[in-house]
């Protein structure tokens, strides 16, 4: 490790106090002072107190790493962690999938309630994110409306069902098939657009789909949402006929909890076929650099058409699922805070990376119902960890292995 | 006739607010090629820190006593505070990546505005905050045509700040380190100008701006609320984009044209005001899809900040 000057460590020093001085001048006018305009310092200094404390740890370890001092913690760490990546590697590859699906498939025999509906919401953010990550970690294309198409789906299953009683297993590919035109529709005069141009049109057409759901009286019923959609049914041998709500309703969890593992272990396996296909690859090609993909003749509109659709479907799969879990939709589940949550996922997990995004839906989902006390802070730690995930850890936390392969290479 | 004037000046208003706001969006744009998603939350914060203020004021007894006086400091105070909160931002979440991919930059600030908004949330409550709307009341009558002074203080605040940036921009030196900067950042390093600097400065004033739309929005709608930045953020970036991102001129063209389109399609279009908030997506859209340079486009080289 190089000696740190003298001089380096005062600086930094300095601008952390300077740092935390402003801090408080920010903080101030929004914790001291009252609605009555009454000025109390003790709130302010509460809060800051404890951001002050928390940085001043950060920033001794960090001092302390820079200047070598901890150095004898890195020996221990690296052989704990070889250690572990031996014994991971050590054990055969079928055996994890195992290992795995036994823990899945019997989740809902050692769990109540509470845990199987927890699981449920995190195997439809898992479907969600994959579904994103197709468009945002493969293609390389920043989609902020991505719950439009979730909301389009959750729609054609609650319109197919109130009107033409339509079966959950036939809507399925109905939905898919409508939220992928929905992504042409949308996708098409897009994709003609640079990234950042690109992300704030998404986000306004998926803003334009959510009030148009919230407007539209005679077809979605407004904000008052649609009511009396049907469960899956499932036909038994001995019953020539799909079961009823009613029947199902002291085990439906679990039933539901099977439908939502068998749609998110067909997407993943989906997206990694898509993945490792000529599409994908081409996909990556877009995203690593368009010219020369299509220099090297990648119809590049033509696959960016096909990820923003093959996306959608994903989402329009999950929104079918959640109509049906919830046997009501309204606007207010396609906001575009969703949209967030869904690309905090994708970005904290690692772009691109499918195990990554099963992670980050599972920190996402299952960490803040841990958490419950601190519920009211869950967006900002989201926001937070975004920022932050950025400036440390751009990759996410499995970072996906064919990423930017190239960048490596030229070092 | 009268109508259609007192919608014109309802506009007018709104389409100035839009422009103060889209000016954050276009200078911050023509000089690192960043959407600042974060910038609705400077406009929304300075609506929070403007009320605030005003409550401290009232609860001291100036409010009464000299109201205007009042009204210029809190103007003052807030936009001093969000240039400060834009710094501090741009220190911790955007200079940093300066060099990483666009999306990274790009997904910090979408993190950050979020960050931002639940802070808000978090120190000031979900719910309305009314403003002290009664500090200013009384109608003005033209012929027919009856204006609040309001409404009259607002739109001259409004052309004030957006002729002091512009002669800020095109008549002084940092205006002119600004520009350079925004041409070309090794050129302009060469001969002297701390780009760093310049840029977070380009942040504060653009922040700063925004903060004034946000109290003006308060005294025009008589309440703020923590989510408030999120719509009109939207908005003035559409109204950036259709001016020609990176262009000063352009973005208060474009603000006007948003509001005005905003108002006249609630007043005369049947069924409107439900659909108000998707005029300007759809404006939006049709821009970067027909003329992504936007309507002042043809000069983006030579004059963007």
């Amino acid at each position: 490790m190089t000696p740190v000057s003298r001089t380096d460590s005062a600086r930094s020093w300095l601008m952390f106090g300077l740092g935390l001085c402003w801090l408080f001048v920010l903080l101030w006018p929004l914790l001291g002072i009252g609605a009555d305009g009454v000025l109390s310092f003790a709130e302010t200094f509460a809060v800051w107190g404890r951001i002050a404390a928390a940085a001043l740890v950060c920033m001794v370890v960090w001092r302390l790493r820079r200047s070598g001092s901890l150095g004898f913690l890195d020996a221990p760490a690296g052989s704990l962690r070889d250690g572990m990546a031996r014994v991971a590697a050590g054990v055969p590859r079928p055996v994890w999938l195992i290992a795995l699906a036994a823990l899945a498939l019997s989740f809902p025999l050692y769990t109540e309630r509470y845990a199987q509906d927890v699981a449920v919401l995190v195997l439809v953010y898992v479907c969600l994110g994959l579904g994103l990550n197709v468009v945002v970690g493969l293609c390389g294309l920043l989609d902020l409306g991505y719950i439009a198409f979730y909301g389009v789906g959750a729609y054609t299953y609650a319109l197919l069902s109130i009107h033409y009683d339509l079966s959950f297993w036939l809507s399925l590919p109905i939905a898919a098939c409508l939220a992928a035109v929905a992504g042409c529709i949308i996708g098409y005069p897009t994709l003609r657009m640079r990234g950042d141009y690109l992300a704030i049109v998404t986000l306004g057409f998926g803003e334009i789909v959510r009030i148009l759901l919230n407007n539209w009286m005679s077809l979605t019923n407004g904000p008052n949402g649609l009511l009396g959609i049907k469960s899956p049914g499932i036909y038994l041998p001995s019953l020539a006929d799909g079961f009823s709500f009613e029947h199902l309703y002291m085990r439906k969890l679990e039933y539901l909890y099977y439908v939502i593992l068998v749609l998110a272990v067909f997407t993943v396996i989906a997206v990694r076929r898509l993945n490792f296909s000529r599409i994908g690859r081409a996909w990556e090609a877009i995203r690593e650099d368009e010219t020369a993909a299509e220099v090297m003749g990648v119809n590049t509109f033509l696959l960016k058409l096909l990820a923003y659709a093959s996306g959608a479907a994903f989402g329009g799969l999950a929104g079918v699922f959640f109509a049906a879990r919830m046997r009501f939709v309204s606007p207010e589940s396609f906001s575009f805070m969703e949209s967030v949550m869904v690309l905090a996922m994708v970005v904290l997990g690692g772009m691109g990376s499918i195990p990554g995004i099963i992670l980050g839906a599972l920190a996402l989902i299952a960490l803040p119902e841990a958490f419950r006390g601190f519920e009211l802070y869950r967006m900002l730690a989201f926001g937070g960890a975004m920022t932050v995930m950025m400036l440390i850890r751009p990759a996410g936390l499995i970072p996906a292995k064919r990423m930017g392969k190239r960048g490596e290479e030229a070092e | 006739m009268e109508i259609f004037l007192q919608q014109c000046i309802n506009g007018l208003t709104l389409g100035g607010l839009y422009a103060l706001i889209a000016l954050g969006y276009t200078m911050v744009y023509g000089i690192i090629q960043l959407i600042n998603f974060a910038h609705g939350e400077f406009f929304a914060a300075g609506g929070y820190v403007g009320v605030i203020l005003l409550a401290w004021m009232a609860a001291q007894g100036m409010t009464q006593s000299h109201p205007w006086l009042c009204m210029g400091l809190a103007l003052l105070l807030t936009m001093i505070y969000c240039a400060m909160l834009a710094m501090a931002v741009e220190r911790v979440a955007y200079k940093p990546l300066r060099h990483s991919s666009r999306l990274s930059v790009l997904l910090s600030a979408l993190g950050m505005s979020i960050f931002l908004q639940n802070g808000l949330m978090l120190t000031q409550g979900v719910y309305d905050k009314a403003y002290p709307t009664e500090m200013v009341s009384g109608l003005v009558t033209f012929g027919g045509l009856q204006i609040s002074i309001m409404q009259i203080l607002i739109l001259s605040t409004t052309a004030v700040l957006l002729v002091g940036l512009n002669a800020l921009v095109f008549r002084t030196n940092v205006g002119k380190a600004m520009r350079a900067t925004a041409q070309d950042k090794v050129m302009s390093a060469l001969v002297g100008i701390n780009s760093g600097r310049i840029i977070a400065l380009t942040f504060a004033i653009g922040a700063g701006l925004a903060a004034a739309a946000g109290i003006m929005v308060g005294f025009n709608y008589g309440s703020v609320r923590y989510d408030m930045g999120f719509v009109p953020g939207i908005k003035a970036f559409a109204a950036a984009v259709l001016g020609g991102i990176g262009n000063i001129t352009g973005a208060m063209v474009g603000g006007l044209i948003i509001g005005m389109v905003e108002v006249m399609a609630a007043a005369y279009i049947q069924g409107g005001t439900e659909y108000k908030d998707v005029f300007a997506f759809i404006i939006l859209i049709a821009v970067l899809y027909f003329m992504p340079t936007g309507i002042m486009g043809e000069n983006v080289d030579d004059t963007r900040v």
